[in-house]
């Protein structure tokens, strides 16, 4: 914000902080092309400028790709109750991943366990996940070349505990054995409302009023 | 002949390690360049973890005084932590740069800063990590040259089976003469090999290569002398001084990392060197003339240092930064040209002394207040001769207490135990002197709200100094003297209450005291330590002192010495010390004069403003005394407020 010149406000108080909150935050490992946050400023200022700004002061991998007014209504956490991620899992045939996910899918509940801040808790992960499939294409974009490459799609409702792209694949191993050889890679594509339709809606389109930031 | 990135091996361990962000780079300021169009490229290591390495001054200096230059290309590489190593060594993945993530081994030169001997077995797993082999001796042309630079560095015997080189002093100068040699020995074909190159580097008089130097013993152990195995070697090895400071207004684009630091501030070093004299601090003494930068390159280093990093916070670095020549009209300028702005600025000064608050004063005008730290070192007068600081007891309450009517609701009060004559009613004076600071800070205040901290460390007796001949106490002395020290503090309820202790325990000084002042005998020991697993020494939660005492008694007797030798005996005049042969400037003669004086506890001046006492650096060095005042301003102001 300071590189930018970004007229960031400030909390009042002993030790003001500036204000921003960042919306579901990606876990740590995972890529993300839709991540979120609310900045309060000191003045009025041109969404599309502090976009330019932000996005030229922060280092090359963090692109700023939209910037909108908030509108008072609805918070920007009240409007993201779902994520869509994609997982590649390099040494993984799309067959068995296949077969994981139609065993995941016919289960009622799969129990994992995990450390969280308020120690080892297990809860379901099936509950949570509004769609899982495999992705047929296999010329996927995976840097791991010469080895099958199964691709999942994932749609993951926001619930308390969250449910992570780890959680998931820890539960596709509780219901099917999957052990994938490496590290698999995930990427969350979007952040949203999760429609009866089962699409993500992007948050920011209430206040945009469905015009591009570009086209103004 | 290119070299591959390790990321894709290494991104596969990412999230199988803790912090895995500490390794991923691409930090704002950081340089990738081209590797087949470099003709020299340099690894520079700070040896501890990124997130004390990253904001180390004196990497991120040469980073980028050899990144400026176009067919030189330098990156830097942080020591890991054991579970990334274990994965490393698992998968076969090498000590990496965190700039382009290229394998350490592939570079020319590995630079390696020491600010403190506690990163010497990281150096070791570095250099393992890398492929290259620990031992200078058994590395070819395809390995790079491992130079240690940093304070360290002014004893590297202990190390010195394992670097090639040490540059002693100011690296600016240094690493772009090395650049010089190493790019034209490329240029000819590598002639003669890994030996012609050091040898070259060696005939500089300022880069001290090990290899070319032999070390003859006496039958009791003590150093019979350290000569050159070869003819066309200087005897002694010069340290490097940066001079005109103005012009090296480095790091202008200071590093800003995406992982948490230690320091997340622009630090700007206001003036190298300090001549107080005190006699415990290697520093000082190996740092000398005093250089100062001026008031308006600081100004302007500030300026564009904070465009630059969106740094909210600046550092005004020095040894003793309230002695700056112009350091009033420095934070008065810093100080309103910030007013307003969210920009902290704070002067890391330890000097007892009321212009110190007001100084502080002057630097919280913009609401936030950092801590004040007043360092006496000594708890009685009588010690503060000894150690050449010269601080009055009463100069010291009635600074704190100006601290607390001036608004300061907590004071840190710093000293060391274990220093020469030391006995234990010095170090029960400290407990005297915090509770007259709480009795008349109550007193001037009217307020029980006020407190302070009392911090000790242990004193290690350091190279180039006067107590260098100087012996350790046991670390059983230590304990027990901070013992009753708690119980004196605390004999007074009222007072005790409001006084903190903090402390360090006397194992890992005497430990740090081996290294200080080792030879390269003290070589294997570090080598044992490390094989049995030493790693992040500075870090108490991995400092094992039961390690290293097991790895001095199992290497040590066959030379016949052992760790007590080498740290709680005190060395007389005539012996030669393993450093003797690496020239810091200060005549030897002088610092035995000043061991001496010490002891009779007589005081020495600072030759800034009185005459020089011909400590023996500015005449062998050809340097002198660079300070203001210059008589500018930082007005009239830009208003930076109302920018942005
Ligand atoms: C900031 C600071 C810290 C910060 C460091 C942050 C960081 N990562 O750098 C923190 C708070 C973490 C810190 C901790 C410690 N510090 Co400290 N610190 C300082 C301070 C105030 C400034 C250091 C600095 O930036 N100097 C400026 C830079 C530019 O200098 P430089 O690093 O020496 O680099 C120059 C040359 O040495 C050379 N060079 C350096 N590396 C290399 C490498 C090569 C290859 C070459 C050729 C040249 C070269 O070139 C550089 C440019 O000229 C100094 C006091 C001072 N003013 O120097 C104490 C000081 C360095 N610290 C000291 C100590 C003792 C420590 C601790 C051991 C304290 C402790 N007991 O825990 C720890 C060790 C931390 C660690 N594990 O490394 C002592 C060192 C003692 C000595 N040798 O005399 C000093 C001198 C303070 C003192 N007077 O006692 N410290
Ligand atoms: S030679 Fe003289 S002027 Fe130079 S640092 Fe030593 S005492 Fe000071």
């Amino acid at each position: 914000m300071r590189r930018a010149g970004v007229p960031i406000a400030f909390s009042q108080g002993f030790t003001p902080h500036p204000k921003i909150s960042y919306a579901s935050a990606a876990p740590t490992g995972v890529a993300s092309e839709a991540e979120y946050l609310e900045i309060g400023l000191q003045a009025t200022a041109d969404p599309a400028a502090v976009r330019a700004s932000l996005d030229a002061a922060l280092s090359p991998g963090l692109d700023v790709l939209d910037a909108v007014e908030a509108r008072p209504g609805t918070s920007l956490p009240d409007r993201i109750d779902a994520s869509s991620w994609r997982i590649e899992l390099p040494g993984v045939e799309p067959d068995t991943l296949a077969q994981a996910v139609a065993a995941f899918t016919a289960a009622g509940e799969v129990l994992v366990e995990r450390l969280t801040k308020q120690g080892r808790r297990t809860f379901d992960t099936r509950g949570a996940v509004a769609a899982i499939s495999v992705i047929s294409e296999s010329a996927a974009p995976s840097e791991v070349t010469g080895v099958p490459c199964a691709i999942l799609d994932l749609v993951v409702r926001q619930v308390t505990p969250s449910v992570r792209p780890d959680d998931v694949l820890a539960g596709l191993r509780v219901v099917a054995d999957l052990e994938p050889p490496v590290p698999p890679r995930a990427t969350r594509l979007a952040q949203g409302t999760l429609t009866a339709q089962g699409a993500i809606v992007d948050p920011l389109e209430a206040d945009r009023d469905g015009i591009p930031i570009g086209e103004r | 002949m290119s070299v591959p990135s390790v990321f894709p091996q290494l991104e596969q361990l990412l999230p199988r390690i803790s912090k895995p962000i500490q390794y991923v780079g691409g930090e704002l300021g950081a340089v990738v360049k081209d590797w087949d169009s470099a003709a020299v490229r340099w690894a520079l290591m700070y040896p501890d973890a990124y997130e004390v390495g990253l904001p180390n001054q004196g990497v991120q200096i040469l980073y980028e005084v050899l990144n400026e230059l176009p067919d030189v290309l330098a990156e830097r590489t942080y020591a890991v932590w054991p579970d990334l190593e274990r994965l490393m060594r698992e998968h076969g993945v090498p000590q990496f740069t965190v700039d382009a993530h290229r394998p350490v081994g592939a570079f020319d030169l590995l630079g390696v800063s020491f600010a403190t001997e506690l990163g010497y077995t990281n150096l070791l797993t570095a250099i393992d990590l890398a492929g290259v082999p620990l031992l200078a001796r058994d590395r070819t042309t395809d390995h790079p040259v491992v130079v240690a630079g940093g304070h360290a560095a002014f004893n590297p015997e202990p190390i010195a089976d394992f670097v090639d080189a040490a540059v002693l002093g100011d690296g600016e100068e240094a690493v772009l003469e090395i650049t010089g040699i190493v790019r034209a020995w490329k240029a000819e074909g590598s002639p003669g090999g890994r030996d012609e190159l050091l040898l070259r580097l060696a005939r500089t008089e300022s880069v001290y290569v090990p290899r070319f130097y032999d070390v003859d013993y006496l039958p009791d152990g003590r150093i019979q002398r350290v000569v050159p195995n070869r003819a066309d070697v200087p005897f002694r090895v010069h340290k490097r001084t940066t001079m005109n400071l103005d012009e090296w207004p480095y790091p202008k684009k200071p590093l800003v990392p995406l992982a948490e630091t230690v320091h997340e501030r622009y630090a700007v070093e206001i003036f190298r060197g300090c001549t107080r004299g005190c006699r415990f601090c290697q520093a000082g003494m190996i740092t000398r003339p005093v250089r100062e930068r001026s008031i308006t390159t600081v100004g302007q280093m500030v300026k564009e240092g904070l465009e630059f990093s969106g740094f909210s916070e600046v550092g005004l670095l020095s040894l003793s930064s309230a002695d700056h020549s112009e350091i009033g009209d420095i934070c008065s300028g810093l100080a309103q040209q910030y007013e307003g702005t969210n920009v902290s600025l704070s002067l890391p000064s330890t000097r007892v002394d009321a212009f110190n608050v007001t100084l502080a004063q002057e630097l919280s005008r913009n609401g936030r207040r950092t801590g004040l730290t007043f360092a006496p070192e000594g708890g009685s007068e009588r010690i503060r001769k000894v150690i050449n600081k010269m601080v009055s007891e009463e100069d010291l309450i009635r600074t704190v207490v100006t601290a607390y009517t001036n608004g300061w609701r907590q004071v840190k009060l710093y000293f060391m135990c274990g220093l020469p004559t030391e006995t234990d009613d010095d170090v029960l004076q400290i407990a005297r002197l915090a509770h007259e600071v709480i009795r008349a800070g109550r007193a001037a205040t009217g307020s029980k709200d006020i407190r302070c901290t009392v911090s000790i460390g242990g004193f290690v007796p350091k190279p180039h100094t006067p107590f260098q001949w100087a012996s350790m106490c046991t670390p059983e002395v230590i304990d027990g003297r901070l013992r009753k020290l708690k119980a004196e503090i605390n004999s007074d309820r009222s007072l005790g209450r409001a006084i903190g202790f903090r402390y360090h325990d006397g194992e890992p000084s005497l430990i740090e005291g081996l290294l200080s002042r080792g030879d390269r005998r003290v070589g294997a020991v570090i080598r044992r330590v490390w094989e049995e697993g030493g790693r992040f020494d500075g870090w108490s939660e991995h400092f094992s002192y039961r390690r290293w005492v097991d790895a001095a008694a199992a290497t040590l007797p066959e030379f016949g010495v052992d760790l007590d030798w080498y740290t709680t005996r005190e060395r007389d005049e005539t012996e030669v010390l393993p450093w003797d042969h690496l020239d810091s400037g200060l005549d030897k003669d002088w610092l035995w004069q000043d061991w001496q004086d010490a002891t009779s506890g007589y005081e020495q001046d600072d030759c800034r403003w009185t005459p020089c006492f011909d400590c023996g650096v500015c005449p062998s060095m050809d340097t002198e005394i660079q300070i203001g005042p210059t008589g500018r301003k930082l007005l009239p102001l830009t208003p930076v407020a109302s920018a942005g």
